[in-house]
């Protein structure tokens, strides 16, 4: 059996307009790889949110994509402030973003509910003034249904 | 799958094998082969983009020539929006219509009409429940072809509605079979005057498969300089335009999407613009719109490579054209309010066509992947496009996918040779 691929990728928290650069690089990669289009739909969407969550909150942080014959797995490692209480950062339209974040339209409290809803599975590890983890999977065969039209709902 | 058809080529002689049109092709569709370039016919978009970076006017667009269409037949001319903005001081549309048919045409057909009947059908569409926001135009056929390669997600949001080239075509021949019964519907020649070489494919490729309404497709600056010298200005012209502002906005980016009085809207042009937007799309990067106009060509048809003129002179002229008429000169019925013929929607779904998978396998494309990856990061990362790709990653993927050798990297072969070079004297 084949080696997991391992796709790195540094997110940069200075430069705001790159940020979803690793995703549409991560996108390119699957439909090269000739994954249904679900399934690299639920990928970009689950990574772009979460390398914006980076830059947003965390000045940046790293990205590292693991494609397997079963799954795809997202780790995103930032060293930002940490999430103090995850099951409220969790709720659907909490967002800690600053305003001016919220003037180019992030910052509708949709990202982690998002990732949590495009992937099968979702693991947070985060300590205060240290850094959060995000680990994300989606398998490759069992895909889960995602109600089309509502996923543009905003972020 | 069927092969699509072209409408670049290339003149040989003239192909220096240069890198220029290499490094901006935006599907990475052209190598540098035996001197000269090649174009990988299913990636390529016919967006025009390499004939306008060419320095040796090697690539070119292949248009029908007028002369070649038989003049028994009943010859129409569809002139797309931008040609009125290639004349100048051109006060009224008109005299460029009695042109057309004073050089030989026997009707004339405005695209600009059929453009307006198109606004009015997507306003309506865009009224409808269910429908995946945002909406993209369907009338630049390098984006549509493209969304088709690229964008499996967005396949489903281009509006599935003939773009105004095909109504135009359509309702030419109609009229032109009502006004002159004797005619058999062969006998009719539809033309479409082009700005750009994906309008020639599109009707070469049919819509959707179908057989296009369109039967000729003539370039712009072929039928300007045959115009000129027939446009008398002293003369009163007998034919009368009938479009409105609407139609003719078309011509350059903004004006399809402004027509529809939705400010949710975003009007893009030039290729890399495109993609960079679409790929912005397909992540879900802008919820709140619904409607998205994308050009190929910088400033929409006025920038099309088959056109004379400056694309913002054209379009500052044609502002002024449109200054004095109607909004539009062709509504729909009144009390057909809402609803569109069945027969101008597409015939079936836009298919996802993916091109550039590895493998049918997935273990097998996986380790293909690896194997560019690991000779991607060994290459020197300057995209010199010397060894005939695009970029160093392009490369290794044609040396583990298509059999090239990695002797073609000018930089690696450097290194070799120095260490070859090294060696006995360092023992």
């Amino acid at each position: 059996m084949a080696e997991a691929l391992r796709f790195h990728y540094e997110v940069d928290g200075d430069n705001f307009t790159s940020a979803g650069a690793a995703s549409v690089e991560v996108k390119r990669k699957l439909r090269q790889l000739g994954f249904d289009a679900e399934l690299i739909r639920r990928v970009s969407i689950a990574m772009y949110e979460g390398e914006i969550n980076m830059v947003v909150h965390a000045r940046g942080g790293s990205a590292d994509v693991y494609v397997d014959k079963d799954c795809v797995t997202i780790i995103l490692a930032d060293r930002g402030p940490g999430i103090p209480d995850i099951d409220l950062a969790m709720q659907e339209g909490y967002s800690t973003a600053p305003d001016n974040i919220r003037a180019l339209g992030f910052g509708a409290g949709m990202g982690l509910p998002n990732m949590k809803r495009y992937t099968d599975e979702m693991k947070i590890e985060t300590v205060l003034k240290q850094g959060t983890t995000v680990t994300m999977k989606v398998y490759i065969n069992h895909t889960k249904q995602t109600e089309k039209g509502t996923s543009e709902e905003g972020k | 799958m069927k092969q699509y058809k072209h409408s670049v080529s290339l003149d040989l002689e003239k192909c220096k094998g240069c890198t220029n049109c290499l490094k901006r092709c935006p599907t990475e569709a052209i190598r540098i082969r035996d001197g000269h370039a090649v174009i990988n016919s299913d990636v390529c978009i016919d967006c025009g983009e390499c004939i306008r970076r060419c320095p040796y006017q090697a690539k070119k667009a292949n248009f029908d020539h007028f002369e070649d269409i038989d003049d028994k037949r009943y010859r129409i001319a569809l002139p797309a929006p931008s040609f009125y903005g290639q004349f100048v001081d051109l006060d009224d549309v008109d005299y460029v219509l009695q042109g057309l048919l004073d050089i030989g045409f026997d009707d004339v057909f405005e695209v600009a009409r059929a453009a307006e009947i198109i606004t009015e059908y997507t306003r309506r569409y865009m009224r409808e429940e269910n429908i995946g926001y945002p909406v993209i135009n369907s009338a630049c056929p390098a984006v549509v072809r493209l969304i088709t390669l690229r964008f499996p997600y967005l396949c489903d949001h281009v509006i599935p509605m003939m773009p105004p080239i095909e109504l135009a075509g359509k309702i030419a021949r109609e009229e032109a079979l009502k006004k002159h019964p004797e005619l058999k519907p062969e006998d009719v020649a539809v033309v479409f005057i082009s700005p750009c070489p994906a309008k020639a494919s599109y009707v070469k490729n049919g819509f959707l498969g179908e057989k296009s309404h369109v039967d000729y497709v003539v370039s712009m600056s072929d039928i300007y300089f045959k115009l000129i010298s027939v446009m008398k200005k002293n003369v009163a012209p007998k034919a009368v335009s009938q479009s409105g502002m609407i139609g003719m906005s078309w011509a350059s980016t903004g004006g399809e999407a402004s027509a529809l009085f939705n400010d949710k809207y975003l009007a893009a042009d030039g290729i890399e613009n495109v993609i960079h937007v679409l790929d912005e799309i397909e992540t879900g990067h802008f919820p709140m719109l619904q409607f998205v106009e994308l050009n190929a060509c910088p400033g929409g048809c006025v920038g099309g490579v088959a056109t004379v003129e400056n694309p913002y002179i054209a379009r500052v002229r044609l502002q002024a054209l449109r200054r004095y008429l109607p909004v539009s000169q062709n509504r729909l019925e009144k009390d057909d309010s809402e609803g569109y013929p069945e027969e101008i929607l597409f015939p079936k779904d836009l298919e996802y066509r993916p091109v550039g998978k590895f493998d049918e396998d997935l273990t097998t494309a996986m380790q293909k992947m690896s194997e560019i990856e690991g000779l991607a990061a060994s290459l020197p990362a300057l995209d010199c496009g010397s060894c005939g790709a695009p970029t160093c990653r392009a490369f290794a993927e044609d040396v583990v996918l298509g059999g090239r050798s990695i002797d073609e990297c000018i930089v690696y072969m450097r290194e070799r040779i120095q260490t070859l070079v090294k060696c006995p004297g360092e023992e």
